[in-house]
């Protein structure tokens, strides 16, 4: 029967296949960091258990890092706590740890595949949501609890139902000015907060292929955000040219047998999907989010919606709780919300791409002067990059704060977060209720809407700000 | 994990959409380095003000649901963060079933780990449920596992769930046991893995 990507990955990872219970599938890659990962450890040695492979365990530090003055160490003892047990946990079990002075150190999401660890046709899991980023390889990639942390750390697999296939088509031409985020805004707002339960999205059309692969982790990163559990695009030319040379990919004679394996990897043409979903790239203008939750968006010529503009009554509800949140009231246009910060980062959108796009809107203009903006790079390698570009410059110039790498402000466990009542663009992917700091105010953009929100002290239409 | 059976008790309702992980649980005690202690930090910032003082008007702050073991809310609950420490805080606090239309993906798959049992009914059940708790907090509801049946005042509904969750519940077992029983499998894949898969 024709197959899809999912479930090509998948018949190649069965270990064990039972009438009865969930397929025993193989992890190719464990990704852990100081969060999630401590519980699992202490489970490990209370059992007495090992850890299978810690040639397929990768560790960083990326979720609780302060972002400045590094060298005076971690000044919060949790934090601090955390790093510690992960960095004995490590050394405990022979896993590698890219630790806070290694300059490969760098959000989870980021690292993988800028080492050239993510590959197409891998299972690749981690203690956090977000996994779904290295799907843009065509690796099936998936968040999972403490307690599967724990199962993969003993085993090297997970008992897993296969989810239901979603195909999303977006073809065509994006609008000027709208990126990859717009388009993930976009399809969240269609699909809804919860529209992807249960099943596993493969991205796919001529807007898709179109993207680089730091557009296409964009646009996986955040299929978490309609619920789905992983989020896929098949690999190709783009893919494959990324990959190459990076230090982990594949050489020689094994770079053939990947690449031969890769290229069988995609949707054949009469595979069937459970769902399927289509929308026109030149219907998605760049979107900011007004709500508490990534599917509240609308795009940025358009107004705060009001309760009324909803026929379900929960929703109705939700929506009007939402905007007392958000201190907003129905129907101003987006364009008159002031902000008071602007971040810049995340694993959504943290990577060079995403910094040399804004730096073109900055470069030579000043950030407004009620706007305290700020650039956290999405790893080390990127910060390094980016000052070998002069991008770190730019920022500065124009009145951002320059940062060393980390989750940071996008779910503030570090010294970065908002205060009470203070509003912020940011480049990140989840808006929810004190993300960013309690009783804070988070408007999801892109990087070059962040950026002309942070000149202007409210947001724009960036068209209109480049025209200008 | 401690086997999960019927569970008998009174309701919290909680009736809003999206709840997600980062309310459930205060991203202060994602610091902890236990799997325990969480309770007080469940739904902090809805159950505390900006001085850190108990709101009144906070349902899990109401001492006549103080007892309460089955949590009544809406759609998509747990969406977001993969955090464990989310069904953690729910059973420090002493819920033992959740029950919703939906629920996020991660955080079902976290309860179950637990022995916290997330329940799907459909809308008119779970907003009797609700309407009832609402009512009346000493109003109880039997969650029967077995016979994946939930009975309240005026209420008898069923419940799918996947026989072998079903099994590892009602039995207590430990999944990391389960498949430590296929060693032999897991080697011989392993022998079988393409030479140019990534090791570290």
């Amino acid at each position: 029967m024709p197959a899809t990507l999912l479930e090509k990955i998948w018949e190649d990872h069965v270990v064990q296949r039972v009438a009865g219970k969930p397929d025993l599938l193989y992890i190719d890659l464990h990704l852990i960091h100081e969060v999630t990962s401590p519980q699992a450890f202490a489970g490990l040695r209370g059992s007495s258990r090992r850890v299978r492979r810690p040639d397929l365990t990768l560790a960083t530090i990326d979720h609780g890092v302060p972002t400045i003055d590094r060298d005076k160490g971690i000044q919060d003892p949790l934090s601090r706590q955390q790093i510690e047990a992960l960095e004995t946990n490590c050394l405990e079990n022979g896993i590698t740890l890219f630790g806070l002075n290694d300059p490969r150190q760098g959000i989870v999401h980021i690292i993988g595949p800028e080492q050239g660890l993510t590959q197409p046709g891998m299972t690749i899991v981690c203690g956090d949501s977000h996994t779904s980023t290295h799907g843009a390889f065509g690796a099936l990639a998936f968040g999972i609890g403490t307690s599967e942390v724990e199962h993969v750390l003993a085993t090297q697999s997970l008992l897993q139902a296969r989810p239901a296939t979603m195909a999303i088509t977006v073809d065509g031409n994006l609008p000027a000015w709208s990126s990859p985020k717009d388009v993930i805004l976009g399809i969240i707002n269609h699909l809804g907060v919860g529209g992807g339960i249960g099943h596993v999205v493969e991205y796919r059309g001529s807007t898709i292929e179109a993207m680089s692969m730091e557009g296409r982790m964009t646009v996986c990163n955040m299929s978490i955000e309609a619920g789905a559990r992983a989020g896929l695009i098949a690999p190709d030319e783009t893919t494959f040219s990324y990959i190459k040379g990076r230090p982990f990919a594949p050489a020689g004679d094994e770079w053939d047998a990947a690449l031969e394996y890769w290229r069988s990897l995609p949707t054949e043409a009469s595979a069937e999907f459970d769902r399927e979903v289509a929308l026109d790239a030149a219907d998605i203008p760049p979107f900011v989010s007004w709500g508490t939750n990534p599917a509240q968006s609308v795009p940025v010529d358009g107004a705060v919606p009001a309760p009324e503009d909803f026929s379900d009554p929960a929703e109705q509800e939700a929506v009007a709780r939402a905007l007392a949140y958000m201190d907003l009231v129905p129907h101003i246009p987006i364009t008159e919300i002031p902000i008071d910060r602007v971040f810049f980062g995340s694993c959504t959108n943290g990577r060079l791409e995403d910094l040399r796009a804004a730096a073109e809107i900055v470069r030579g203009r000043k950030v407004h002067p009620d706007v305290g903006a700020m650039v956290v790079p999405g790893s080390t390698l990127v910060r390094m990059q980016a000052e070998q570009e002069g991008l770190d410059e730019v920022f500065t110039e124009a009145g951002f704060e320059w940062r060393e790498a980390g989750c940071s402000m996008c779910l503030a466990m570090n010294p970065d977060i908002l205060q009470p009542g203070e509003r912020c663009a940011s480049t990140t992917n989840r808006n929810f209720e004190g993300r960013q700091g309690r009783d804070g105010r988070t408007h999801l953009v892109s990087p070059v809407m962040a950026a002309a929100a942070a000149l202007a002290g409210h947001f724009v239409d960036v068209r209109e700000l480049v025209d200008s | 994990m401690e086997p999960v059976n019927t569970i008998t008790g009174t309701m919290v309702p909680l009736m809003r959409p999206n709840v997600d992980t980062d309310q459930i649980v205060a991203k202060q005690s994602l610091k902890r380095v236990d799997r325990t202690g969480f309770g007080p930090y469940l739904f902090y910032d809805w159950a505390h003000d900006s001085e850190g003082e108990p709101r009144t008007d906070f349902v899990l702050n109401d001492p006549a649901y103080r007892a309460a073991r089955v949590l009544v809310t809406g759609r998509n609950f747990g969406s977001g963060s993969s955090r464990e420490h989310a069904p953690w805080g729910l059973m420090d606090w002493g819920f033992r079933a959740i029950v919703a239309t939906s629920f996020a993906d991660i955080f079902r798959r976290n309860c179950y780990k637990n022995g916290l049992l997330p329940v799907v009914l459909d809308e008119s059940a779970v907003k009797h449920l609700a309407d009832l708790a609402q009512e009346d907090p000493t109003a109880e509801v039997v969650v029967d596992l077995e016979a994946q049946k939930v009975t309240a005042a005026k209420l008898e509904s069923t419940f799918e769930i996947d026989p072998f969750v079903k099994e590892c519940l009602l039995k207590g077992l430990d999944e990391i046991d389960l498949t430590l029983t296929a060693e032999a499998e897991i080697a011989r894949f392993e022998d079988s893995r393409p030479r140019y898969k990534p090791s570290v």
